[in-house]
């Protein structure tokens, strides 16, 4: 109990981390199917993030240093929120260099630096049902997870192909999971999906309000669902970051007038910020 | 026997209404809340009132949150009442939101854009926990907030779409909308005809309807495209006048949520959208709203409506919580001489029944 | 293609078996000591009016539902037999997109009427592992010519279809994985006159053709003559009557069975 905040190391009591602890290993020993879960209220409103935090909290350490990002960034609201959050109830350091960083919790994105062993990576997860647009029924997708029939999600990728001519899912993309488990990887941009794959980093992802928890561990096969004549393809948009000139990055669109004038910007800030310190010291 | 009953029932409902009094005070020990108190202080509430009870008036509003108790819906109902009885001495101009005097403005979709991220007065990002300060009898008032620049034009971000033809445009109609203060729901209903019975519907079961899309009943892809909140200018045309004037301000919260994908092969794809509007600042039912119009618009765009929200009449009948609470509470009221008879029907079936299993 | 009936695999040995089925609704016998057996490519009509227990009898040989005793014996196409009841849901339910195929008599049950006739088609090729989206579509364009659907309708949805329509897509839908054995529930019943003629024929000409052995629910007798080689007749949950059609039909020896067979006749 920390005298300053009057709360638990971490915001939640010892009890229900273990709870949430037991899901995790539970989680881990099955790569990518989702276990209940007793998800608690948390002092921020379902859908901003609760299960991610319960999930940093159940993990977190005094000797760990935190990085929280939301749509790739350290600065947006929801990551200062979180961050400060951390540092209040469990005064743990915290960053915004990902390669110092040994817990990443994000919001849509994975960082553009390479994760490393021993780094843990916690997604914030909305649905983590990958099944509920064609199948809302809880007890039904159980089912479908329980006889891997996953014909269903291949018929919405063949309709995508018939109507578009692509898949038109652009994020949220899902994946199946060591050869079994059909998963949602959250609304990543399906740019982001290849990095899950072999992942030296271990994937924790938390959904508060549905009260799930799932996982994949370090080094899993993830793979994208797709048509042998119809591969998947992650997609960007076309042009350089306007700060560091990345043609790689994953960029954000940022409008400049309403004459239709646009810029692209990295939408990782360290990994933007790293690239222009190189460039400057290299001038 | 009668008689007796009819007088017991007077004098009960006379002392009934003797003791909501007393409860509604409360504590004489206590000052009693003003009605400017509720105004400045409970203003989400004041504004959720004025929504649902449709009748833009912060003053009354606030009184009939004080006469109810705080029971927003039956001060939804007190207003609903009150403004039935005032005569109609015109219909204003459509407000224009792009000229608001904004407060808020907030964009899901775009990281940066013209006029900024303007953060305004927000929950968001507070975190949840009990501010014990706040418990103290006399409060200080806190600082002023930093005075903010010079406004910026804020183009709304559905025009910025719609510059490169990525978003649905929408076709002003020619026909008087209707109303649905004066005439009853009709269906099929139009867009106007349901916007209207939105705005004015209940903050909670629209939030419902709305998460349930987001889960999956419902064929729901939604970003907010935008937020805005403040005042708008009211201007009416009076007949004598001939020309616009204006009658004052208000505050009003807009909603834009861009929505994925229409199309098919011969049409390519577009973003829709759904609209809320709500009056005062009500961020929640904006949206709500927002996301059930989208889904009521599920037949005309093409797509299979098969959800609750996705149903006109399922979401138009049941939005409004002044009928919802009249008719569920409704079946408090005596119901003697229908229960009489299902006792008498009970009996003879069961009589029957087991007739029959002793043969 | 699957194999034509001369080059149909163990003939010998029955597709499907059941001995002793028994079920009761509450006080009601719906199966009372129903025993019977399908063999390859032979196609069987279960019929009596309503309420005689032949939609129960069709669910219970199908595994979907089970039964209060008896048992249902399945032969997979290596010649090995399983008892249904011992199957395990996993096991059943690949067996009903594989080789086996079920066509209900209302077709909103048995397609996605938000899914193009394409993906229709296809969901059983890619349930069973299909993920050439060429090859699919090569395969949803070839079993709409052969239900006599226009591919060119291939993207349309099956709720823009007429009841016959969405009738042959659902066959279409079924046959894609070359079951051996087909469910069928009054197939007919809800189209008009002159579109179950046309339906008939084309499942006439199918069974022919891919040797299936279909097992018919039906109350028409007419439906039954022209598909049957064999035909039960069922009666309060009991097979009263049963015997190659011909014979059931113009030698009916059950008083039942010759009032069924008279008020046909006779309407």
């Amino acid at each position: 109990m920390s005298a300053a905040t009057g709360y638990n190391f971490g915001y939640l009591d010892e009890d229900t981390k273990r709870m949430i602890r037991r899901a995790l290993l539970k989680a881990v020993a099955i790569p990518g199917h989702q276990v209940p879960f007793g998800s608690r209220e948390m002092p921020l409103p379902y859908g901003w993030g609760t299960g991610g935090i319960q999930v940093t909290a159940s993990v977190i350490g005094p000797a760990d240093r935190l990085k929280v990002i939301d749509q790739g960034a350290d600065d947006t609201t929801n990551a200062v929120s979180i961050r400060r959050f951390f540092a209040r109830v469990a005064g743990v350091e915290t960053t915004e260099r990902t390669a110092e960083a040994s817990i990443i919790q994000t919001r849509h994105r994975i960082p553009e630096t390479t994760l490393r062993e021993g780094q843990i990576l916690v997604y914030q997860v909305p649905m983590p049902e990958p099944l509920f647009r064609l199948e809302p029924r809880v007890a039904e997708t159980k089912r479908m997870h329980a006889l891997a029939d996953y014909g269903l999600m291949h018929v919405k990728l063949y309709e995508d192909i018939a109507r578009h001519g692509h898949v038109a899912i652009s994020y949220n993309y899902p994946v199946m999971v060591n050869g079994r488990y059909l998963m949602s990887p959250s609304p990543i941009p399906a740019f982001d999906n290849p990095k899950m794959h072999r992942n030296p980093a271990l994937q924790l992802f938390g959904a508060g309000r549905e009260k799930r928890i799932y996982a994949v561990p370090p080094y899993t096969e993830v793979r994208s669902l797709d048509f042998e004549d119809h591969p998947f393809e992650p997609v960007r948009a076309r042009a350089g970051c306007a700060l560091c000139g990345s043609r790689e990055s994953y960029l954000d669109e940022v409008v400049t007038d309403d004459a239709g004038g646009r810029i692209f910007v990295c939408s990782d800030t360290d990994y933007c910020q790293g690239r222009q310190a190189r460039q400057e010291a290299a001038e | 026997m009668a008689y007796v009953a009819v007088k017991g029932g007077e004098r009960a409902i006379e002392a009934a209404h003797a003791w909501l009094a007393r409860e509604r005070r409360g504590d004489p020990g206590l000052p009693a809340l003003t009605v400017g108190q509720i105004e400045q202080q409970l203003g989400l509430a004041v504004d959720r009132v004025m929504a649902e009870g449709a009748c833009h008036d912060r003053g009354l509003a606030a009184l009939a949150i004080k006469q109810a108790r705080g029971d927003l819906i039956e001060a939804a109902f007190l207003l609903r009442a009150y403004r039935t009885t005032l005569p109609r001495f015109a219909a204003s101009l459509p407000l224009d939101t792009g000229a608001m005097r904004i407060r808020r403005r907030i964009s899901a979709t775009y990281k940066d854009l013209p006029g900024g991220q303007v953060l305004g007065p927000t929950f968001d990002y507070t975190h949840r926990l009990l501010d014990f300060a706040l418990a103290a009898e006399d409060e200080a008032p806190p600082p002023p907030p930093e005075a903010s620049a010079e406004a910026e034009r804020m183009p709304r971000v559905t025009g910025i779409l719609a510059q490169e033809g990525l978003m649905q445009g929408e076709v002003a109609g020619e026909a008087e909308p209707p109303d649905l203060t004066r005439e009853p729901l009709a269906f099929p209903a139009e867009r106007p005809l349901r916007l209207q019975s939105l705005a004015r519907g209940d903050e909670g079961f629209l939030l419902a309807l709305g998460y349930s899309t987001q889960r999956g009943y419902g064929n729901a892809h939604p970003f907010v495209g935008e937020i805005r909140m403040g005042e708008v200018t009211v201007e009416i045309v009076p007949p004598e006048l001939g020309f616009a004037i204006e009658i004052g301000e208000i505050t009003v919260t807009e909603c834009q949520m861009v929505n994925q994908f229409a199309g098919s092969k011969t049409e390519p794809p577009q973003f829709t959208r759904g609209y809320g509007l709500t009056f005062g600042h009500a961020e929640r039912k904006a949206m709500a709203m927002a996301l059930v119009d989208r889904a009521l618009r599920a037949r005309e765009l093409g797509e299979e409506a098969t959800a609750p929200a996705e149903s006109e009449e399922f979401v138009l009948y049941h939005c409004d919580n002044v009928e919802a609470t009249g008719f569920v509470e409704h079946l408090k009221l005596p119901h003697y001489v229908d229960f009489q008879s299902e006792l008498e029907k009970i009996r003879q079936l069961r009589a029957t029944a087991l007739r029959e299993a002793a043969e | 293609m699957s194999a034509s009936p001369m080059e149909a695999p163990l003939l010998e040995a029955p597709l499907l078996e059941a001995s002793d089925l028994a079920l009761r609704y509450g006080a009601v016998p719906a199966l009372d000591g129903v025993s019977l057996a399908i063999w390859p490519g032979e196609v069987v009509a279960i019929v009596g009016e309503s309420g005689s227990g032949k939609t129960t009898l069709l669910r219970v040989l199908s595994g979907l539902l089970p039964p209060d005793a008896g048992s249902v014996l399945y032969r997979d196409p290596e010649g090995r037999a399983q008892r249904l009841e011992a199957m395990g849901e996993a096991a059943l339910r690949r067996l009903h997109r594989t080789d086996w195929g079920f066509v209900h008599q209302n077709p909103r049950d048995g397609l996605r009427l938000g899914v193009s006739a394409g993906g229709n088609i296809g969901e059983r090729l890619m349930a069973t592992g299909a993920r050439h989206y060429g090859s699919i579509r090569e395969a949803a364009i070839a079993w709409l010519r052969r239900v006599e659907i226009d591919p060119a309708r291939i993207d349309a949805l099956p709720r823009t279809f007429s009841g016959g329509m969405q009738q042959r897509l659902q066959i279409a839908r079924t046959l894609v994985t070359h079951p051996r054995l087909i469910f069928m529930d009054e197939p007919t019943g809800g189209l008009d006159v002159s579109v179950q003629a046309r339906l008939l024929d084309l499942i006439r000409a199918l069974v022919a053709d891919l040797g299936l052995a279909v097992l018919l629910v039906t109350h028409d007798i007419a439906a039954a003559r022209l598909l049957a080689h064999r035909i039960l007749v069922m009666r309060h949950g009991k097979v009263v009557e049963e015997g190659l059609t011909d014979r059931v039909l113009d030698d009916p020896q059950h008083a039942y069975t010759q009032l069924l067979v008279a008020s046909v006749l006779a309407a």
